[in-house]
């Protein structure tokens, strides 16, 4: 690629082409705030908190959108330029709700920490305010006081996830982020995935916080409280305690977990290992019958299942029909556990934590009450048991490792990869494989499935068969492939789907790390190296080895795909209207 | 068969809502009525330019110029001046020489001192006529640029002649089409900006509604030279006579086998479709405008990437103003010399500008560069009605600046308004007397640029809200001296911080005004007084005891009841109850009420 040279604040740098003025004084050795700019997600220029000064331009340049060309010379702390930004952030100030001593976003505020960079008068620039509803749903809240109208969120929603329900309204001073003609989110065909949420600088988008139910079963004495967590959660929590993004902290999590209160404390990874036993069985029947339909597509990720029912309801018959392992976790717990242990249903709660805000809505999906209960009552993400352990005075960094309880706590390494995109996918195949060759297998690193690309394919032979599978995440790739389909053009036979870019370790559950890093650091590739260190550690690797899952097979649900196995972990799927109007 | 008189009816937007279509219709029946229908040929033209004395009717072939007609007189204009040759001396527009006789049209003051090289075939051809465009020359330019002329040879003699953006940037028109020309791409579009927004600003429009053919042809000429063959125009929803007239001529000149495949025979597609803008004055800004035409929200774009490299659907697009367009065909017809000898050093050709506010002749008129501002305000305009002094003007509409009286003697070009604090902008020119308070005037055009920003960056969306509220506090008597520091503070922060050519100029009424009449300003916050007595919140209304006759009409008129008194004794008003409509000065004959 041509390289360009240019000066930043007189440092000389050589950069590639085409590189923003922002990326090559980063490399200069120089730091320019942003505030609306998102890498690969947002890039508007709209803020104006980037601003430098160019030699020879007319005016101020946004440096988050502005390319360098050769011999240019850039300025990035003038005293011009550092009173620009500082007036650009008081006149944000000046128009937003500042009730940050109770904001979610209170210590974690993209626009709190500028204004404290830039010495800001929070009430320079006051005047007329802009006042709006509060928008809720059941996994989100917009509260339009605190935004900023950076259009992250819009954003993520446009370009990465191709939805595009929320957008830009009015205009001038009233322009405010909405959905069309005004009408609720609860309105429209949102797919519930969060991303908006992680996209957003301040505290205008935030989960609806169900820490208050858990608190209301943990106070309970009649109920019997269960809690499973996801497996991209113990790669997450960490950071909201301090510790370097990539960090498993499986062990404290659980203690954290015993001592608020649960009754018992097991792993989700389990119920991803029932997935991959009933998802892999189903798909092979799907390859032994001529009839059926194929490429067959992954239903753990709700959003996805979303998605499909909002916009490509045509291609549902693609879906495997498992349940998502949150739901197949609660699903066992309400029938074999309670069973097994003779407690009444009503008194047995099950509280699953998750990297997700759409599984807030998976619970009030229809056919997903096993037990003819809600196979889960209550869905935290990441960042609320985060709130939750600091709300009860846990001393998290202070604990010691503690274990998952028996009896049916464990779960394989290949259930911890559903945190991972591609994860599904590896785990299916280690087990397909091995059931289909009816041997054990030399290698179980399925490296083409792993990484971070959007699309990624693979082929393996099974019983001298060719399969050729796929894997996506982000609902834009994802429509790749669906219009692939449609088109005829796709001779995948197993597709794995994730909402979220990068998988559930990016969840819209997860915790919010500022532009600053996200800019600049792979969060959810470290997060996922996280999850395939520990693979590459664990005893347990494989679903189908599992013991926990030998016993409830033994013990309940007879084989793979069984009756029982069918009414109790399988669901249905419906087509959904977009608009209610 | 050849008619003996022609009769003009202007249908223009001005003259149209003072009723010129039954005007026309009352011409056709009392022609009909008379025999006449096929000895006089009657035509509905674009503007003439002097909407101050609309509806025109126009009778040639002596060019007699009639004025305010009323459809009620189109029967003595019929009977008497078409049947028995003498004119209806009571609806002329007539200036006389020393020895009395009439001065010819072209000779009296509003129309002498133009030139007309954009508005040529306003008011005189039938706009929805693509025949009357050819028999003026129409097409021919297309025809010699395709025949004679490279694409390079066509954007050669376009930088030869000088000629310079008319949309407001003021960017070099050939360079502009150089750049869409040198980006190689599978397919290029040609834009025409039809979205003129400015308040007050009717250039474009009439342009449109008068010789819309003459847009088509530049286009067509543009998709030749940067390798284009398709067009559209952008034009307001607002202007559905424009819109009319175009849906016309593109439809006429598709029947006639000048748009679409195969150009004329001569080789060359292209075709027009028209995109309908809903009314966003941030849609004259290029960027907002393309996002707009393709279905998108109406706002602007980071540049670069400018649109001659990634515009239209992200192809490189060349995008002019209807003006500028309008002055393609007769570059390429006369030349760039002959262009160039118009105008100043820098700023070539003519310019056309909405005249209005405080002036005698409102209306139209095309201008060489380089006339002053005293001749385009004296003698064109006819100077300031009821014996008020000038002001100021303002130029560049809501991203211009006001020119003081004292720079009366400004030549008027690109250079010239930017070196003063003004601009250019697309023509809009309103005349100011001593009537106006200029903190009332920034605070109008501001008030305007803050309800059509398109709220996307902060310095406008927030930083104007600010600065309006700021004004706001100046006109009530509520700022003080520091206000005014930090006012102007705010606005060179807007101008450097803003991300379109909306948010970056939105500032300059209140600048230049500062700049020139920052003496009004100090006068609003120290002494509470607007000397110009507009600002409400500053004036108070008082019968002066000496002058009042006591005669009560004040206090008839008074809406709200706040004047007292006895007959044949002075009155009193209530300032408590008083809302300063100013109903009472206005019935007062003895000029007994102030403020």
């Amino acid at each position: 690629m041509k390289q360009v040279t240019l000066k930043i604040n007189n440092v000389s740098v050589t950069v590639d082409a085409g590189t923003r003025i922002l990326d090559a004084a980063k490399k200069a050795g120089f730091a320019i705030p942003t505030l609306c700019y998102l890498k690969d997600v947002c890039n508007e220029g709209s803020c104006r908190v980037c601003v430098v000064e160019v030699k020879g331009a007319r005016s101020l340049v946004a440096s988050c959108s502005a390319t360098v060309s050769e011999g240019m010379e850039v300025y990035t702390n003038t005293p011009k330029v550092i009173a620009s930004r500082k007036k650009t952030i008081e006149l944000i100030l000046g128009n937003h709700k500042k009730a940050c001593l109770a904001c979610v976003r209170n210590g974690n505020c993209e626009l709190a920490q500028l204004s404290q960079d830039y010495n800001c008068d929070p009430h320079a620039y006051e005047g007329v305010t802009t006042e709006y509803e509060i928008d809720e749903t059941p996994y989100l809240v917009r509260d339009n006081d605190k935004c900023v109208l950076c259009r992250r969120c819009v954003g993520v929603c446009n370009n990465v996830q191709g939805i595009g329900v929320i957008g830009p309204n009015k205009r001038g001073f009233a322009t405010h982020i909405g959905c069309a003609f005004e009408q609720p989110l609860a309105a429209t065909p949102c797919v519930a995935c969060g991303q908006c949420i992680t996209a957003c600088p301040v505290g205008a988008l935030h989960e609806k916080d169900d820490t208050d139910k858990v608190k209301e079963l943990l106070g309970d004495k009649d109920k019997y409280v269960i809690v499973g967590t996801a497996p991209s959660v113990r790669v997450g929590l960490g950071e909201e305690f301090g510790y370097p993004i990539g960090s498993n902290v499986e062990g404290k999590m659980v203690a954290a977990l015993k001592r608020l209160g649960f009754d018992r404390v097991f792993d989700v990874d389990m119920a991803a290992d029932m997935t991959i036993m009933e998802e892999g069985t189903e798909f092979l029947h799907r390859l032994q019958d001529k009839t059926a339909t194929l490429p067959m597509m992954t239903s753990c990720s709700p959003g996805w299942i979303r998605y499909m029912e909002f916009y490509y309801p045509e291609l549902l018959p693609h879906l495997s029909s498992c349940k998502s392992p949150q739901q197949m976790f609660g699903a066992i717990m309400k029938t074999y556990y309670a069973k097994k242990f003779d407690i009444p249903v009503e008194k047995l709660a099950v509280v699953s934590v998750m990297p997700c805000v759409a599984k807030k809505t998976e619970i009030f999906r229809e056919n997903q009450n096993a037990a003819g209960v809600p196979d889960i009552d209550v869905v935290i993400t990441t960042r609320e048991l985060a709130r939750l352990i600091k709300n009860q005075g846990v001393d998290f960094k202070s604990l010691p490792d503690e274990k998952f309880d028996d009896p049916i706590g464990e779960g394989s390494s290949a259930g911890l990869l559903f945190g991972a995109t591609g994860g599904v996918m590896e785990a299916a195949l280690r087990t397909v494989s091995e059931v289909v060759l009816g041997k054990t297998l030399d290698k179980i690193d399925f490296k083409a499935v792993r990484g971070m690309k959007g699309i990624k394919s693979a082929t393996v032979t099974l019983d001298g068969r060719k399969i050729k599978v796929c894997v996506a995440s982000s609902l834009s790739n994802a429509k790749k492939v669906l219009e692939d389909i449609k088109a005829g053009k796709c001779d995948y036979q197993f597709i794995e789907i994730m909402t979220c870019p990068g998988g559930c370790v990016n969840g819209g559950g997860q915790p919010i790390q500022p532009s600053s890093v996200t800019n600049n650091v792979d969060v959810r590739g470290l997060r996922a190296k996280a999850i395939y260190d520990t693979d590459k550690k664990a005893a347990l690797r494989k679903s189908h080895e599992n013991p926990v899952v030998k016993t409830l097979y033994s013990e309940f649900f007879d084989k793979p795909g069984s009756h029982r196995a069918h009414e109790i972990l399988h669901t249905s799927y419906k087509k959904r209207n977009k608009y209610y109007m | 068969m050849l008619e003996r008189a022609h009769i003009l009816v202007c249908g223009g937007t001005g003259c149209t809502s003072g009723n010129s279509n039954k005007i026309y219709s009352e011409f056709v029946s009392r022609l009909k009525e008379q025999g006449l229908d096929k000895e006089v040929k009657l035509i509905m033209t674009g503007c003439f330019g002097l909407c101050a004395r609309g509806p025109i009717v126009v009778v040639y072939p002596e060019g007699t110029f009639y004025q305010h007609v009323k459809p009620e007189d189109v029967n003595e204009i019929v009977c008497e001046h078409i049947l028995k040759g003498r004119p209806v001396e009571r609806l002329l527009h007539a200036e006389k020489e020393e020895d009395g006789s009439l001065k010819a049209i072209n000779e009296t003051d509003f129309y002498k001192r133009q030139k007309r090289v954009v508005l040529r075939n306003c008011g005189i051809i039938n706009p929805e006529s693509i025949d009357e465009y050819l028999a003026y020359d129409g097409y021919k330019a297309y025809e010699k640029a395709i025949t004679q002329m490279t694409p390079q040879g066509v954007i050669d003699e376009l930088k030869k002649s000088g000629l310079r953006g008319r949309g407001g940037g003021g960017f070099s028109t050939g360079m502009k089409w150089q750049f869409a020309h040198d980006s190689v791409a599978d397919r290029k579009y040609v834009v025409c900006n039809a979205d003129e927004g400015d308040p007050g600003a009717f250039m474009d429009r009439s342009l449109l509604e008068g010789d819309p053919h003459a847009v088509i042809e530049a286009m067509m000429i543009a998709g030749y030279a940067i390798g284009a063959t398709q067009g559209y125009i952008y034009v307001r929803a607002e202007y559905p006579i424009a819109v009319e007239r175009l849906e016309i001529a593109i439809g006429q000149a598709r029947e006639y086998g000048i748009l679409g495949k195969n150009v004329m025979g001569l080789g060359h597609d292209f075709d027009i479709e028209l995109r309908l803008g809903a009314g966003a004055f941030v849609c004259g800004e290029e960027t907002a405008l393309l996002n707009s035409t393709e279905g998108k929200r109406g706002e602007p774009r980071q540049r670069p990437p400018f649109p001659a490299v990634k515009g239209l659907f992200s192809k490189p697009t060349l995008i002019n103003n209807v003006e500028t367009y309008g002055n393609i065909t007769q570059i390429i017809l006369n030349g760039a010399d002959w262009f160039a000898s118009m105008g100043t050093e820098k700023s070539k050709g003519t310019k056309v500008f909405a005249l209005g506010g405080k002036i005698h002749n409102t209306g139209l008129v095309e201008i060489p560069m380089g006339t002053t501002l005293r001749t385009i305000i004296e003698e064109i305009g006819g100077g300031i009605p009821n014996g008020k002094k000038f002001k100021a003007a303002q130029t560049g509409g809501p991203s211009g600046g006001c020119i003081p009286a004292s720079l009366i003697d400004t030549k008027i070009d690109y250079d010239n308004l930017i070196a003063i604090g003004s601009m250019m902008g697309s023509g809009g020119l309103i005349v100011m007397d001593e009537d106006n308070c200029m903190v009332d005037i920034a605070k109008f055009f501001l008030e305007f640029t803050v309800d059509e920003s398109c709220g996307k960056c902060t310095p406008c969306r927030i930083g104007n809200k600010r600065l309006y509220e700021m004004l706001d506090k100046v006109t009530k008597g509520k700022a003080t001296m520091e206000d005014l520091d930090k006012m102007e503070e705010l606005c060179y922060y807007i101008k450097e911080n803003s991300l379109c050519g909306l948010g970056q100029t939105a500032p300059n009424p209140v600048l230049s005004t500062l700049k020139y009449f920052r003496d009004e300003y100090v006068e609003h916050v120290k002494n509470k007084r607007c000397p110009a007595g507009v600002c409400k919140a500053l004036v108070s209304y008082k019968v002066e005891p000496d002058k009042c006759i006591g005669c009560g009409l004040c206090k008839r008129n008074c809406p709200v009841g706040a004047i007292s008194g006895e007959i044949k004794q002075p009155h009193v008003i209530d300032p408590a109850k008083c809302i300063k409509c100013g109903a009472c000065i206005q019935a007062c004959r003895k000029n007994a009420i102030t403020k």
